[in-house]
């Protein structure tokens, strides 16, 4: 495969995790157990929606110079099926209750962070402006869920018992950040992409000193539940889907 | 005090008179920053999308005027809003055909929020935004927890003050409460 070709793989899964977990918060609208929350999660999947356009953006200039010809962001977002999606597993998965949501998100922001440090760095220039500016709004996300997984775990009795068993749940999902295909291995060896592996050791001590300040325990490492940024997804992306799409698939092209 | 920031837009405001001149075009880079000027950001009215740093330069091109603009957030829904505001006064300013063209790199930040909006900010409520500059230090991160600046009440001017939501009324700014005077108001996050 080509540069190119490892490239536009890169770029769909940056921005399908990216809109696959706006959609996710975006199903808490009016539902936030606080108006506040209710307000700062749709905030947070507003920052996700704007860099997975982007990167949707660029994706579809990599796809013309390929192809000949390149998709726009709602051909993206609106015509692809389950098994086209490249998102990681964490991104799809239920809100579940609040503790749920947070852990998700925890785990996702520290990994994200992360990630759009080093792309800020691409060799690539619009992989690293485009990162360089993710990187800003990452770290207000990951500061908060931070804040949340420490109030929470280290709230009530019940908040606690609930954080962890979040955590211990969505753990499982965590580890498919840190797995790089072919793909991603030669985009980092030519310096565009990240290297997944060396995102895991500053990941982990990022995780492991917030788990330790909301006195939760971290998980036993476990089976890795893999497949997402090759398209094999859990049984909830087809359903978020089903929703997120309809319209359009319904009525082709339908505008405001 | 002129901040590299100004020197730049000074520099690109006097390459687009020497071509305004050249071109024999009558609307000059003053008029035209002025107009400019007249833009209020769509959620912070008070406050103009020259003053918060929204517009990084203009040019003259062989087809017209080229306005760059660069967007706060990623998602910034009033981005929209904004090239059309720029448009409809560079119109009346008599420029027709300005072309609007969004730039990304380097990224917005709130350091480039001009002294006097910062106080029009403060007069209207929000708490101006502290220096953005060491936030994310995208060539050495440490995503470790950093200890929270202190952010001083826009009414009463106390310290004493509280985070209540990370996000506010926009992605841009936090809610916070003032322990002293009682009052919630938002803050201008450092970005």
């Amino acid at each position: 495969m080509s540069t190119d070709a490892h490239l536009l793989e890169y770029l769909l899964r940056l921005a399908d995790s990216d809109l696959v977990l706006a959609q996710r918060l975006g199903e808490w609208v009016g539902k936030g157990p606080v108006i506040e929350e209710d307000i700062a999660l749709t905030n947070v999947g507003l920052d996700l929606i704007g860099q997975a356009r982007l990167w949707y953006g660029y994706a579809g200039e990599v796809e013309a110079r390929l192809t000949g010809e390149g998709r726009d962001e709602d051909q993206f977002a609106f015509r692809r099926d389950a098994h086209e999606f490249r998102n990681l597993l964490l991104a799809e998965q239920p809100n579940g209750s609040y503790a749920d949501t947070i852990a998700r998100q925890f785990l996702f922001d520290q990994w994200h962070l992360l990630a759009l440090c080093v792309l800020a760095r691409s060799s690539d220039a619009r992989v690293a402006e485009v990162a360089a500016k993710g990187a800003k709004e990452a770290a207000y996300h990951a500061e908060r869920s931070a804040d949340w997984v420490i109030r929470l775990g280290d709230g009530t009795d019940e908040s606690h018992r609930r954080m962890q068993a979040a955590i211990d749940e969505l753990w499982r999902y965590a580890g498919e950040m840190f797995v790089p295909d072919a793909a991603e291995i030669a985009l980092a060896e030519a310096g565009i992409g990240a290297d997944a592996r060396a995102l895991q050791a500053p990941w982990d001590a990022a995780v492991d000193a917030v788990l330790a300040e909301a006195t939760l325990a971290r998980p036993a490492a476990g089976h890795v539940q893999k497949g997402g940024k090759q398209g094999r997804h859990t049984e909830h992306l087809g359903h978020l889907l089903a929703e997120m799409q309809f319209l359009q698939r319904a009525y082709p092209d339908a505008r405001w | 005090m002129t901040t590299p920031e100004q020197e730049a837009l000074a520099a690109a405001t006097e390459r687009a008179d020497r071509v305004a001149e050249r071109g024999g075009v009558h609307v000059s880079a003053d008029a035209i920053w002025e107009a400019l000027g007249r833009v209020p950001d769509p959620e912070i009215p008070v406050v103009s999308v020259v003053e918060l740093g929204i517009v990084r330069a203009i040019e003259w091109t062989a087809t017209g005027l080229d306005v760059r603009v660069t967007p706060t957030y990623s998602g910034c829904p009033a981005t929209e809003l904004i090239v059309q505001g720029i448009r409809d006064a560079l119109a009346q300013a008599g420029v027709v055909d300005a072309k609007v063209t969004t730039v990304l790199s380097p990224a917005w930040t709130t350091d480039w929020i001009a002294p006097e909006a910062r106080a029009k900010l403060a007069a209207f409520g929000i708490a101006p935004p502290g220096a953005a500059a060491a936030r994310v230090d995208v060539a050495g991160i440490s995503p470790l927890r950093r200890a929270r600046e202190p952010v001083a009440c826009p009414r009463c001017g106390s310290t004493q003050t509280a985070l209540l939501a990370q996000f506010g009324s926009t992605a841009c700014k936090a809610l916070y409460r003032c322990e002293a005077c009682r009052e919630p108001f938002d803050y201008f996050k450092p970005h």
